[in-house]
């Protein structure tokens, strides 16, 4: 990553989203590069979720752009999810299946090979109960078996909503420590209103409007 | 985006195994019809025409029943967005409609198999028949598939499937079951190659229709 253009780049100009007539957020605009990071703040129903489901690309923006270049060159729309990690509240793996079987079957349809699955069950403390059902899971386990969902890729953005809600205290070091990881050189953005998340972070954008 | 495909159809497979989510009510739905329909009969023999009907009615219901769940059930766990972080549009459709085209292909070989079983049934072009039974599937899956993704972002799921899904298939069941009579009643090709012609062509504009329109559905 020495000098010219960076590796990785993710710009958002005059972002709205507008739920029918109702506003959300309304033209929110950074840049991040390799090495950068974002809290997204703002209170409970600010639009933050809103905001970091736009940004991964599962839900579409009203107005303004995003856009994601890697390596120099734009990254399409579709194919955001082969670069995109993506711990969210909203997210839910399969119940009937186990740990280990659900990164292997995310693993199958990434068309990516399982060498990494049982290196991110570990990282996030859970290689001894792979072999469970996530039926039987704790919240917390299930909260770990996503962070290992949205690593298991190696992706170059890492996109973290509420990441340490369930965990104890060794779950919220392993997401210090990984998000710690991917800020040194690639994209880290965590919705948050939790004080340690936010202070993992250098830049921040506040979603609460002045009124 | 094949392979992709084929890992999601391949889940939902495992998931069904798994969880028997459709198959126990299909299963169900399809011995409870065709028992009716053994004892309402007695020793009476239908008309081919009305054999046709009745096994196409039989169809498209076990059908509606089953074939719904495949975007309905991730919607309401809540899985989707595993899915959409994880492959492209088009790949999750395709995978979909390869598990539903697969379910219908088993489900409608275990009714067909069933009915000419318990009634008689005498089949006189067993190879029309059987062109006619592939070509119905292949339409009906297909429509299947785009309506439980449309159904699946609305709030009542369960009554709108055969609502919406009985206009858009009249076409299709119109032209099987008069190709399915006819190939009951002993026809040459050239008897049933209109029937046939439009269930290829109602399959092809359906499935390229989906392609197109899915984008829309998926990313809300
Ligand atoms: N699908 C939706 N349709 C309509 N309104 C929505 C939808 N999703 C979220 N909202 C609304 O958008 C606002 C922001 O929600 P959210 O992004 O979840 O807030 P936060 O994560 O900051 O707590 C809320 O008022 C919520 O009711
Ligand atoms: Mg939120």
């Amino acid at each position: 990553m020495e000098g010219g253009e960076p590796k990785i780049r993710l710009t958002a100009v005059n972002l709205t989203k507008k739920f029918d007539r109702k506003i959300i957020f309304e033209n929110i605009s950074f840049e991040l590069s390799a090495g950068s990071s974002l809290a997204i703040t703002g209170k409970n129903g600010s639009g933050k979720s809103t905001l970091i489901k736009t940004l991964a690309n599962v839900i579409e923006k009203s107005s303004g752009e995003i856009n994601f270049y890697s390596d120099g060159s734009e990254v399409k729309k579709e194919h955001y999810y082969k670069h995109i990690g993506f711990v969210s509240p909203y997210l839910n793996l399969y119940d009937e299946f186990t740990g280990y079987e659900n990164l292997k079957i995310i693993s199958n349809i990434r068309g990516i090979n399982g060498d990494n699955i049982n290196n991110v069950l570990k990282k996030v403390g859970l290689y001894d109960r792979r072999g469970d059902l996530l039926k039987i899971y704790s919240s917390g386990m299930k909260q770990r078996l996503k962070i290992a969902f949205s690593i298991l890729h190696n992706p170059l953005i890492l996109l973290l909503d509420e990441p340490t809600s369930n965990l104890d205290s060794e779950g919220v070091r392993i997401v210090d420590e990984i998000a710690n990881d991917y800020k040194k050189d690639r994209i880290l953005i965590i919705a948050t209103n939790d004080e340690n998340e936010k202070s993992l972070c250098e830049s921040e954008v506040n979603l609460d409007r002045g009124d | 985006m094949i392979k992709q495909a084929f890992a999601i159809c391949k889940k939902d497979f495992s998931s069904e195994i798994r969880t028997r989510y459709a198959i126990n009510a299909l299963l169900m739905f399809i011995i409870v019809v065709i028992s009716i329909i053994k004892f309402s009969l007695g020793e009476e023999k239908l008309s081919s025409e009305m054999n046709a009907g009745i096994l196409w009615i039989i169809i498209f219901f076990a059908a509606s029943n089953g074939l719904s769940r495949v975007f309905v059930s991730e919607e309401e766990r809540g899985t989707s967005l595993a899915i959409k972080l994880s492959a492209e549009a088009k790949s999750v459709l395709l995978g979909k409609l390869i598990f539903n085209t697969s379910l219908t292909f088993i489900i409608n070989f275990f009714i067909i198999f069933l009915y000419i079983i318990i009634t008689d049934l005498k089949i006189s072009s067993i190879g029309l028949f059987l062109i006619t039974i592939i070509l119905g599937n292949f339409g009906l899956s297909s429509v299947m598939t785009i309506i439980a993704a449309l159904i699946s972002k609305a709030s009542s799921k369960g009554t709108l499937y055969p609502v919406l899904s009985f206009p858009l298939l009249l076409p299709l069941l119109l032209a099987s079951i008069s190709a399915t009579w006819l190939s009951i009643e002993g026809t040459a090709f050239s008897g049933i190659s209109g029937e046939l012609q439009i269930m290829v062509s109602y399959t092809i504009v359906v499935i390229t229709a989906s392609f197109l329109l899915f984008d829309l559905i998926w990313n809300d």
